[in-house]
């Protein structure tokens, strides 16, 4: 599906894997809101800016940044952004 | 399943597809199945310890503890060029999945089904349209297929025996060179194309949309002004060059 050596522009579906070191569950279904637009999406159809170290996971309504994934060793760190709630599918 | 388990696999079998791709099947140790659509990321380990993960739609579906990728080689690539020219059967890696319940194809979805894909995006849809048919309702599947030559079409001999043997029809789009006695325009996948072979707005089809981002987002933009809902619209994007 992907090939990240360089950052590259893909969308939510890419970060299931990563996303799954964080929350249990199908992470790609969940439906968050976005603090800048209002928007309310799931995961999948989110832009995500991908490369090895990070996923910024953007708004695809307003482009404000919901959150950041990133590696850390052989950990993973979610560090939220404009990312106002968020609830299971 | 446990999130964020690495499973082991091994290469069973490596097979050519085209000039620059290669089907892969991988024997998962403990792989529960995946439905039509779903992904798997893999992971590789240098000896120096050093890990790459990328991720791969599975052509594959169902329970068998075999699942199949498609790899299409990036020039220039980390983990592509070894899976496309070195990896051998009996060679391990590491698979976590299956992944994703988004873009995902269910046999209770109400169709019809229309699954569009540009290059290798058309891996999932793939497994898509071999579920569709193992549950015998090809018959309301259209599969739109754009690739740059005849010879990239990764799954073109499956595809093509498919659909004359009541599997699931195709269109095809040639964006760079057609094959000889193709009698359609070459170039992008444009309105005229999609009204053409796209089940109608009327129908209200389901439609998923795999492929580099730059064309799936050219393909749903088209699809929304062409008036189908949005709602009814799956997509996935890879990246890469559109």
């Amino acid at each position: 599906m992907s090939e990240h050596d360089e950052p590259s522009v893909v969308d939510g579906n890419a970060v299931a894997g990563l996303l799954s070191e964080v929350f249990a569950g199908d992470p790609t279904m969940f439906v968050g809101t976005c603090r800048g637009c209002g928007a309310v999406a799931v995961f999948a159809e989110a832009v995500v800016e991908m490369d090895d170290d990070a996923a910024i996971v953007r708004c695809r309504s307003c482009t404000h940044t919901l959150f950041t994934v990133l590696r850390d060793g052989h950990s993973v760190r979610l560090v939220i952004g404009a990312l106002r709630e968020v609830h299971p599918g | 399943m446990i999130a964020g388990d690495w499973r082991p696999a091994r290469v069973a079998r490596a097979s050519a597809a085209t000039p620059s791709a290669r089907v892969l099947r991988l024997e998962v140790s403990g792989w529960p199945g995946s439905a039509a659509g779903q992904h798997i990321d893999v992971r590789l380990t240098a000896e120096d310890g050093y890990q790459a993960v990328r991720s791969y739609s599975l052509a594959s579906y169902g329970d068998a503890t075999e699942v199949e990728i498609a790899v299409d080689e990036v020039p220039d690539g980390e983990v592509s060029p070894y899976l496309v020219r070195d990896v051998q059967p009996g060679d391990e890696l590491e698979v976590k999945g299956p992944l994703g319940g988004y873009f995902v194809w269910h046999p209770q979805d109400a169709g019809p089904v229309q699954l569009i894909a540009g290059g290798s995006g058309v891996v999932p849809l793939v497994a898509i349209a071999r579920a569709a048919t193992d549950a015998g309702a090809a018959a309301s599947f259209r599969l739109l297929y754009s690739v740059r030559r005849s010879e990239d079409a990764i799954y073109r001999d499956e595809l093509t025996s498919g659909a004359e043997d009541g599997g699931v029809r195709v269109t095809w789009a040639y964006t760079r060179a057609a094959p000889p006695g193709w009698e359609g325009s070459v170039g992008r996948v444009d309105d005229a194309l999609l009204r053409a072979s796209v089940w109608p707005v009327e129908q209200n089809p389901l439609v998923y949309v795999c492929g580099p981002t730059g064309f799936v987002e050219h393909v749903a933009d088209a699809l929304v002004e062409l008036g189908h809902s949005p709602g009814r619209i799956r997509t996935e994007r890879f990246g890469g060059a559109s």
